[in-house]
């Protein structure tokens, strides 16, 4: 390792070697380039919104902080909310798949939970008009009948149910065979030893997988959320067809009533908006960017400090 | 092995030989109706009002069938983003659900000559109607100061005394009323909360705009609201007449009678309605008069305007204008509109001071 013997030993490149690193290379300065490029356009394009004038913006909002404030609450509000409701069953799933299921039944059910990831959003946007609102909007009325004093589930409930409810459950459908993939992937990892140490010690198989896989597999499970809940945060068009949107902080869950996306917004106003309005909705996206970069930094902090006791090493 | 030697190259012919085939199929059909006179040559470029999108693909075909030389582009981005468009020169004409401000007037307009300025020529005209799907209630009577409580929030139950009143016959439920308006900006949000500002003005305060003002249950596009108001319960609801489908809708009240949207009715209160004081004599600007008391009328309608200059820099391109929007306006376009697009067609009368304004055009 001393610059000596650096400069002295030089091993021959050959031409598939140079082509090889310069590939990765190429490939890994292009993707900084993309971000970069989109970060400044963002920028650029989003400087007007934060000097535009009052009446440019629709409603009571008078400044960009007030318009973008419960877009920001509505995105993560409803990714968090889904990804309460994905999590657990995609752990469920790939647990099921990894280690209970036989061995024909896991791999087929595996390519279902693979093939959920490959329908449209659009389609999920439709089912969630067209099926889910209606089939779950008397399950509303009676949640709110009887736990109304509970302030997310407070009245008046929405008569379709295309509720900020119903698009958490939409955007769990759609994250799950992301996180499930992953999670079934890291599970697979886990050292054999391991797992037949655990049961010789007379664990049994819950108690084996509590020991030897779910530590094993926790930084995975977290990285796959959180894969789970870029997409979930970044997700248009379902949520676009499927909530019933207003322009403030709404805690409650199963009113017509329901804060918007960021993402669905944009989707919602960019084709009518002109001049500054194009502006101020784009630097809604840009705030997008900033929520995701802090969440995918939060991300990694939690991968990296749970990294040691997690039983990988 | 041997079959897959040679059966995927059959397979490859087999499936080449299909697409070239049917390929020589579709050219074969298209010069097959090239029997056109036209003279007229060139692009033509607008932008505009999403809502007359459709209306404006059925003319684009009809009007290229007739004159193979000219190609049509409507690109719908928007009413505001159409004018914008059109004053900085990017395009030819401008579609928009409202008429030009007197902000924009008193501008330059790139495409056209120096010192000339545009006109509004109202060219489509979209009954909205109210729908709605409650339980047992099929006709459903309605005036502006109810429909503005129901969609402000201030009535809450379909059994209100205010609903009961205008329909003493109907078994209303005691349930609550979920009013549903566009969540996306839109122009029929515009002209309905117009209608109520004009026609209900001691109940609906805010002013016009393509955003719904108040809460309620909002849906994304027309499409949207029909479907929310169709799988919802208790519903109520305003979208472009044509879409409604099989929902029910509302009649509203028009001096002292209860009117339902017919086509006729629409057309009739634009054409019964007064040009915008102020402006140029050959700017059809139209006042909508949403207070009108003409049972023949229908109040609650969405007129757009084809947006042209008087005098184009370029001679060849104001030809092109003036054929296209001449075709828009006549019977034949109405009617291509009608069966495209729902539109109510024009009156005779304002087909005629269309055209007026058109003949003037160079």
């Amino acid at each position: 390792m001393t610059t000596a013997a650096a400069t002295t030993i030089k091993a021959r490149q050959r031409p598939g070697d140079r082509i090889f690193s310069s590939a990765t290379l190429i490939a890994g300065g292009l993707i900084l380039a993309v971000l970069a490029a989109v970060a400044i356009f963002l920028l650029v394009e989003s400087l007007p919104a934060f000097i535009a004038d009052p009446g440019e913006f629709s409603g009571d909002t008078t400044n960009f902080w007030s318009y973008v404030g419960p877009l920001v609450f509505g995105t993560i509000y409803s990714a968090i909310l889904a990804l309460i409701m994905a999590v657990p069953v995609a752990i469920g799933i790939a647990l099921f798949i990894s280690h209970f299921a036989p061995r024909k039944l896991a791999q087929g059910l595996g390519y279902l939970v693979d093939l959920l990831a490959a329908v449209p959003s659009v389609v999920f946007g439709l089912w969630g008009i067209g099926v889910l609102a209606p089939l779950v909007q008397p399950f509303y009325s009676n949640l709110v009948d009887w736990f109304g004093w509970f302030p997310p589930f407070a009245g008046p409930v929405s008569g379709t149910g295309r509720t900020i409810f119903t698009v958490a459950i939409v955007l769990a459908v759609m994250i799950l065979p992301i996180i499930t993939a992953i999670c079934r992937e890291i599970f697979l990892q886990t050292p054999l030893l391991h797992e037949e140490a655990a049961l010789a010690l007379g664990a049994t198989r819950w108690e084996m997988i509590r020991m030897a896989v779910l530590p094993f597999g926790l930084p995975g499970i977290i990285s796959a959320s959180m894969l789970g809940l870029g997409r979930a945060l970044g997700e248009t068009m379902a949520v676009a067809m499927v909530l019933s949107p207003s322009r403030e902080v709404i805690f409650q869950l199963l009113t017509s009533q329901n804060s918007n996306t960021i993402a669905s917004n944009i989707a919602l106003n960019f084709p009518e908006a002109h001049g500054v309005g194009v502006n101020i909705l784009l630097a809604t996206g840009l705030m997008l960017f900033v929520v995701t970069l802090l969440v995918n930094m939060l991300a990694r902090t939690i991968i990296n400090s749970r990294k040691a006791f997690s039983g990988a090493n | 092995m041997n079959f897959k030697r040679f059966g995927r190259p059959a397979v490859i012919a087999i499936a080449a030989g299909l697409a070239l085939s049917s390929c020589a199929a579709n050219e074969g059909a298209t010069p097959a109706d090239d029997a056109s006179a036209s003279t007229l040559t060139g692009t033509l470029n607008g932008a505009g009002a999403s809502s007359m999108d459709a209306a404006q693909q059925a003319w684009i075909a009809g009007f290229q069938t007739a004159n193979t030389g000219v190609t049509i582009n409507y690109e719908p981005s928007g009413s505001g983003g159409g004018r914008e468009a059109f004053i900085a020169g990017g395009t030819d004409f401008a579609g928009s659900d409202s008429y030009m401000s007197e902000e924009e007037l008193a501008g330059t307009f790139a495409s056209c000559a120096p010192d000339s300025k545009a006109v509004d020529l109202p060219v489509y005209i979209s009954p909205i109607a109210v729908i709605f799907n409650v339980d047992g209630v099929d006709e459903l009577n309605m005036d502006a100061d109810t429909l503005a409580k129901i969609f402000s929030g201030a009535i809450t139950t379909w059994d209100d005394e205010a609903i009961v009143a205008l329909n003493p016959d109907a078994t209303l439920p005691s349930e609550t009323i979920n009013a549903v308006h566009r969540s996306d900006d839109s122009g029929t949000t515009k002209n309905f909360t117009d209608y109520l500002g004009q026609a209900a003005a001691d109940v609906w305060t805010e002013k016009a705009s393509d955003t719904f003002p108040f809460g309620g249950e909002g849906a994304k596009g027309t499409s949207g609201v029909v479907d929310a108001v169709t799988n919802g319960t208790n519903m109520i609801g305003y979208a472009d007449a044509s879409q409604a489908g099989s929902l029910s809708t509302a009649k509203l009240k028009v001096g002292d009678e209860f009117v339902a949207y017919t086509p006729e009715a629409a057309a009739e209160v634009v054409a019964g309605s007064p040009l915008v004081e102020g402006r140029a004599a050959d700017d059809l600007a139209l006042d909508l008069n949403r207070k009108t008391t003409n049972p023949a009328e229908y109040p609650l309608v969405l007129v757009s305007y084809a947006i042209v200059c008087n005098e184009y820099a370029d001679p060849a391109q104001g030809e092109l204008v003036k054929a296209y929007i001449e075709y828009i306006a006549s019977a034949a376009g109405q009617t291509v509109a009608e069966e495209a697009a729902g539109v109510a067609p024009l009156t005779a009368e304002l087909e005629a001071n269309v055209a007026a304004v058109l003949a003037t055009v160079k």
